[in-house]
């Protein structure tokens, strides 16, 4: 086993070792002084999580927090040196995480904080001119394979809970408000100009839009949109898209056929 | 405002190919707006080049805006080139496209590891210094400049350990990497005081003993104090306080010996109000002038201080 090997296991898992082959100027145990490795390397990814899940934190108090942030991370160390993007799967682990099973709506919080980083920071793309998306609506052999490529920033979080009524209560230390959490909540996250913002929608809303970022033409998308909620009204679901200028560009499937893959041209 | 007729104008900021001799602040985001509103007359901004690995969104909306106005350092912390497997090239390719994107007059990473396979270990990890390591590193800081196509600054460790397998002291074995490869010195005047009570060495001959004409930029940030398992001084590079009197002083000495260096002050955690910052960078501005006022004197300053972004042959 490699030196580095020795040193990075040891780092993560304070039941290995510490690594041999240390020494000290004044010959006291290097343990300690491996420990204050071992301590950046925790408190780190501890910080990171933090800093992305702040009302997660709020909710369940910060030794609670800190404790579950360390089992996460010694079992999910990073893969990328973009911090930012650390902790995807948090939410996942917290919904497993059985001394948190008492907050059953944490999970769906750490879903919406981590959607608010993903859009923060997402690409910057300017809208579509409405005229360029009505001139294609407009056009009915262009119509069939139209796609509306929506804005990086966008996420659809669909929850249980009223997630964003409690993200929004919990915004300074202290506050504990009445939030009845058991009121489902579906919300579009996205980025307006510099900040970023959610919208709570009807679930045909959101089922339209996760069509749409999966790629199915804007037809396909409306039906998916409809079988979650007949009365789906796909003019002001559009309405809705272009106020919110979370459409970016339009492309088109050519003549799809069996054994084709699809082929896309981007206007 | 220190010295407002010192400001670089826009396209004078985008000719420059180094730092200023001036102090710097490392940029965070609590402070952009403070900065956009007034336009501090610092010498320079640094910030890491991880953190700004993401695609759009308000970090890169505010970076463009205050890279307009002045110069730049991208100092990176995840390119692990000290580590024992090959360097992450999609790392370097992400490194190479911010550097284009923002053209900043420095880039430095750090002598140390910070990934293990897969892994990012989110700290800056010893290395013992052998002919193993040296020849990997060097290697590795050739591999870097060729890719990024400039000359980068290797910036000096703070340490908690030795290693048993070391074979050179730490500034031979910097002196070493500089001499091959052609790349600069980013010297921590912090992390040298740190690991020189950490390791009871002498930090003034430590300084000393190092190539000082490579320097193209010097650190200066707070630590923090522990004891070790014998109950000696053991310091921590925390980045968390304001820069103690005993780097202060270590500072002053370093610039005497190099003349004025771009400076910067580092603070990445408790992270205090703008103008406390910028306090400091005035407290590094007046080093920096007295520095400067003895370089007139034609004993005191031999070296030449240009650190060029070419590179190296």
């Amino acid at each position: 086993m490699s030196t580095q090997t020795a040193f990075a296991q040891a780092l993560l898992d304070a039941t290995q070792p510490t690594p041999s082959g240390l020494i000290t100027c004044n010959g006291s145990d290097p343990t300690l002084r491996f420990a204050v490795y071992r301590n950046n390397v925790m408190v780190s990814l501890i910080d990171a999580l933090a800093d992305t899940y702040p009302v997660v934190q709020r909710l369940v108090g910060e030794d609670f927090f800190r404790a579950m942030a360390r089992v996460f991370a010694q079992a999910n160390p990073p893969r990328s040196a973009v911090m930012a993007s650390y902790g995807q799967d948090f939410a996942d682990f917290v919904e497993t995480f059985p001394p948190a099973a008492s907050v059953p709506y944490l999970a769906d919080v750490a879903r919406l904080e981590m959607a608010r980083v993903l859009a923060y920071h997402a690409a910057d793309l300017a809208p579509i001119e409405t005229r360029v998306l009505q001139a294609a609506l407009a056009d009915p052999e262009q119509l069939v394979s139209l796609q509306l490529v929506l804005h990086p920033s966008l996420h659809v979080l669909a929850s249980l809970f009223s997630v964003a009524s409690i993200w929004a209560a919990h915004q300074t230390d202290g506050s504990d408000p009445c939030v009845d959490p058991d009121v489902a909540q579906t919300l579009l996250v996205y980025r307006d100009a510099l900040e970023v913002v959610f919208l709570a929608v009807a679930p045909a809303v959101a089922a339209f839009v996760i069509a749409l970022q999966s790629g199915q033409t804007l037809s396909d998308a409306a039906d998916a949109a409809s079988r979650v909620e007949t009365d789906f009204d796909l003019t002001s679901a559009l309405a809705l898209l272009l106020r919110l200028q979370l459409i970016t560009h339009i492309t088109h499937i050519t003549q799809p056929s069996i054994g084709d893959l699809p082929h896309e041209h981007t206007h | 405002m220190l010295n407002p007729s010192n400001k670089l104008t826009k396209s004078q900021v985008a000719r420059t190919h180094t730092l200023p001799a001036r102090a710097g602040v490392g940029l965070k985001p609590e402070h952009f707006q403070d900065i956009l509103a007034t336009h501090p007359d610092i010498g320079f901004f640094e910030v890491h080049a991880e953190n700004y690995m993401v695609a759009g969104g308000p970090f890169h909306h505010y970076l463009g805006r205050i890279r307009e106005h002045y110069p730049l350092s991208i100092h990176g912390v995840g390119l692990s080139i000290g580590a024992d497997a090959p360097l992450d090239v999609e790392h370097l390719n992400a490194l190479q496209r911010l550097l284009h994107k923002y053209q900043p007059q420095s880039f430095s990473e750090h002598l140390a590891w910070s990934t293990h396979g897969p892994t990012f270990l989110n700290d800056l990890l010893p290395l013992p210094y052998n002919t193993a390591t040296l020849q990997r590193v060097c290697d590795h800081i050739d591999q870097v400049q060729a890719h990024l196509g400039r000359r980068m600054l290797l910036e000096n460790p703070a340490t908690y350990v030795e290693f048993a397998a070391s074979t050179w002291d730490e500034s031979a074995f910097i002196s070493e990497v500089l001499r091959r490869t052609g790349c600069a010195l980013l010297l921590d005047v912090n992390n040298v005081y740190v690991s020189s009570v950490n390791h009871q060495r002498d930090a003034h001959a430590f300084i000393k003993s190092l190539p000082l004409a490579q320097v193209g930029e010097i650190h200066l940030a707070g630590f923090a104090e522990q004891i070790d398992g014998n109950a000696d001084r053991l310091l921590i590079d925390s980045h968390g306080s304001p820069v103690a009197q005993a780097v202060w002083d270590l500072y002053a000495y370093t610039l005497g010996l190099t003349g004025p260096v771009a400076t910067l002050l580092e603070r990445d955690n408790d992270i205090p109000a703008w103008p406390v910052l910028l306090a400091e960078a005035v407290l590094a501005e007046g080093h920096l002038r007295t520095a400067a006022a003895g370089k007139q004197q034609p004993t005191k300053q031999p070296t030449q201080r240009q650190v060029l972004n070419e590179v190296p042959a």
